[in-house]
């Protein structure tokens, strides 16, 4: 008894917290004058016009370009994060070189640091370079680990893995970059594909990085396209704005159900924030 | 954005190093070291620390991108005293940090206590609730959450059943903020899981023990649990404290570089955003981008002193 009351209580708390996304989704296939107005969730007469109007997309520019936008910027971000953030935590776990502590101490305290602090020499520079409305300015850093939170993961990682390995494959003649590749690297998959996931969604649920840089819709990702949208229709075609809203976070969805191991268990061994 | 800060204090010095077994080694790793380093040390000088030194000399001036920049001292900073709406975006933001975090994490507390249990389902309940956390904090989801609480739309239509006449929220100043402290309380699920890792680790000797000695459940939790995992409440407390501070998708697309309705949703990163980059003020900008990082430095520097008196670690004299 007391077992199916725990049940219904959690399941009732899940249904509060679901209740939006429940809502949105039976509200793409509502016509726009009936979203607001009534307590009804289920469509009275199902529609899919919402999203014929949100696959059109937005600015002259259709919804698949989106697509591909963001996912061009997720994927890049995530080779060249786990890439560079790989490389570094090999440095800071397990070479020895002059100036080692000092510069890991400096990369734990860029950890803290509000990203407000940087962006406006950033643009300056980026302006200079006549780099803005390109992408560059919004993968370079993750081809430079400045993400220090991977760094500090991975690192994490490394130092659990036997410095044993590491002996006897030198023992055996191997150098540094056969020992990362060989030993650390497969080890350290766990920490790795966290590292992936996480920048992958962050990186498509991105929206300030994209916001000061970017001034094309065609090469807008999702985000932009969404905010785009909101100015252009003003609000009033409601359905196909909350269609294009769903269809974005589809992704993030999939990568969620396919992964959802990884991520809960990442976040509770590092405290990463979701 | 990516933060993160171990419970414990960090030890600085990576390991493997000097110890008996690197002591035995003459030769470093020298030049192989610093390749692999090489993207990270590129980064951090011309991403960071460049940057940061730029920004510094920049909040001294007054910048407009086009110009050369002009030394004014320190009347960036002055101005921010008199100017209304920098005053505004600090008060929204305070508030909103105040609200926001207490409520957050007491509701992922709760969550998380009622999932600490051995029980069939749990991992799918508690994935279940940490996805949300994934999305809450993307323009699809801020969207979804200013239609909901628009004028007669699903929340204005639910408080009516109980006969509360409040109109939509998202266009009503007295509302607007609370509705994006419902928006980060809806994303309990990162410091929920943190909370449930934190609870497994108290003894459940601790629990038999008190509940022989006649022990109530509010006692057991205010006694044994509160100040078991209070290394963990305090890390969730740092982390969402700091990243309350620097909430900007959300509140953007709610309330528009003006913080609409009435300002009321003008958080000071949104602020930040609108004289730097609507109005080109860089100059101005980066001195407000600096007075953040004074005021979470000082926020962070009062929690982490007042963690004294209530964090206590295992295997320390409570």
């Amino acid at each position: 008894m007391k077992r199916v009351a725990w049940h219904v209580g959690v399941l009732l708390l899940l249904a509060v917290v679901l209740y939006p996304l429940v809502w949105v989704a039976a509200a793409t296939f509502k016509p726009s004058d009936e979203i607001v107005g009534s307590l009804r969730l289920l469509p009275l007469d199902p529609t899919v016009e919402n999203y014929e109007r949100a696959v059109e997309g937005v600015g002259g520019v259709g919804i698949g370009r989106y697509f591909l936008n963001s996912g061009l910027l997720a994927v890049l971000s995530v080779v060249g994060t786990v890439a560079s953030s790989a490389l570094a935590a090999f440095a800071f776990a397990r070479l020895r070189f002059r100036g080692r502590s000092a510069m890991f101490a400096v990369m734990i305290s860029t950890l803290l640091l509000p990203f407000h602090v940087l962006i406006i020499p950033q643009y300056v520079v980026f302006q200079r370079l006549d780099l803005v409305d390109t992408y560059v300015p919004l993968l370079i850093g993750k081809f430079l680990a400045s993400e220090a939170f991977f760094v500090f993961l991975i690192v994490q990682f490394i130092r659990t893995i036997p410095l044993e390995l590491d002996e006897s494959a030198k023992i055996d003649g191997a150098g540094p970059w056969r020992i990362f590749w060989n030993i650390v690297l497969p080890l350290a998959r766990p920490a790795l594909i966290t590292t992936a996931i996480f920048t992958f969604i962050w990186t498509w649920n991105d929206f300030f990085g994209p916001l000061i840089y970017l001034s094309t819709p065609d090469k807008y990702p999702l985000p932009l396209a969404l905010q785009l949208f909101i100015d252009e229709a003003s609000g009033s075609d409601f359905g196909a704005l909350m269609a294009m809203s769903l269809l974005a976070l589809v992704p993030v969805v999939l990568f969620f159900l396919f992964f959802q191991r990884f991520l809960v268990e990442g976040v509770s061994t590092s405290g990463i924030k979701g | 954005m990516a933060t993160v800060t171990p419970v414990r204090p960090v030890d600085a010095t990576p390991p493997g190093a000097p110890g008996p077994r690197g002591a035995r080694r003459r030769s470093g790793d020298g030049i192989t070291g610093y390749f692999f380093l090489s993207p990270w040390m590129l980064g951090i000088l011309l991403l960071t620390l460049g940057p940061m030194a730029t920004s510094l000399y920049l909040s001294f001036t007054d910048y407009d991108l086009f110009d050369t920049p002009r030394w004014i001292g320190l009347d960036n900073y002055a101005r921010m005293f008199q100017d209304q709406r920098w005053l505004r975006s600090v008060q929204v933001t305070a508030l909103y940090v105040v609200l926001a975090v207490p409520v957050k994490l007491a509701v992922a507390l709760a969550v998380a206590l009622l999932l600490n249990s051995e029980r069939k389902g749990q991992g799918l309940y508690r994935a279940a609730f940490y996805g949300p956390s994934l999305i809450g904090g993307s323009v699809s989801v801020a969207i979804v959450w200013k239609a909901m609480f628009s004028d007669d739309a699903a929340v204005d239509q639910v408080l009516r059943v109980f006969g509360v006449h409040t109109g939509g929220w998202s266009g009503n100043p007295d509302f607007s903020l609370l509705m994006l402290v419902l928006l980060a309380t809806w994303q309990l699920g990162a410091p929920m899981v943190i909370f449930l890792a934190g609870l497994k680790q108290v003894p459940r000797e601790l629990y038999e023990a008190a509940e022989v000695d006649g022990a109530g459940r509010w006692r057991r939790f205010a006694s044994i649990t509160l100040p078991m995992i209070s290394p963990v409440v305090f890390f969730n407390l740092l982390m969402e404290t700091i990243n309350s501070f620097q909430v900007f998708t959300s509140a953007y697309v709610v309330g528009g570089p003006n913080g609409q309705p009435a300002g009321t949703t003008l958080f000071y990163t949104v602020y930040l955003f609108d004289r730097g980059f609507g109005d080109y003020r860089m100059g101005y900008a980066s001195a407000m981008a600096w007075m953040l990082l004074l005021g979470v430095g000082l926020v962070t520097a009062f929690l982490f002193r007042s963690a004294r008196g209530w964090v206590h670690y295992s295997g320390e004299k409570a």
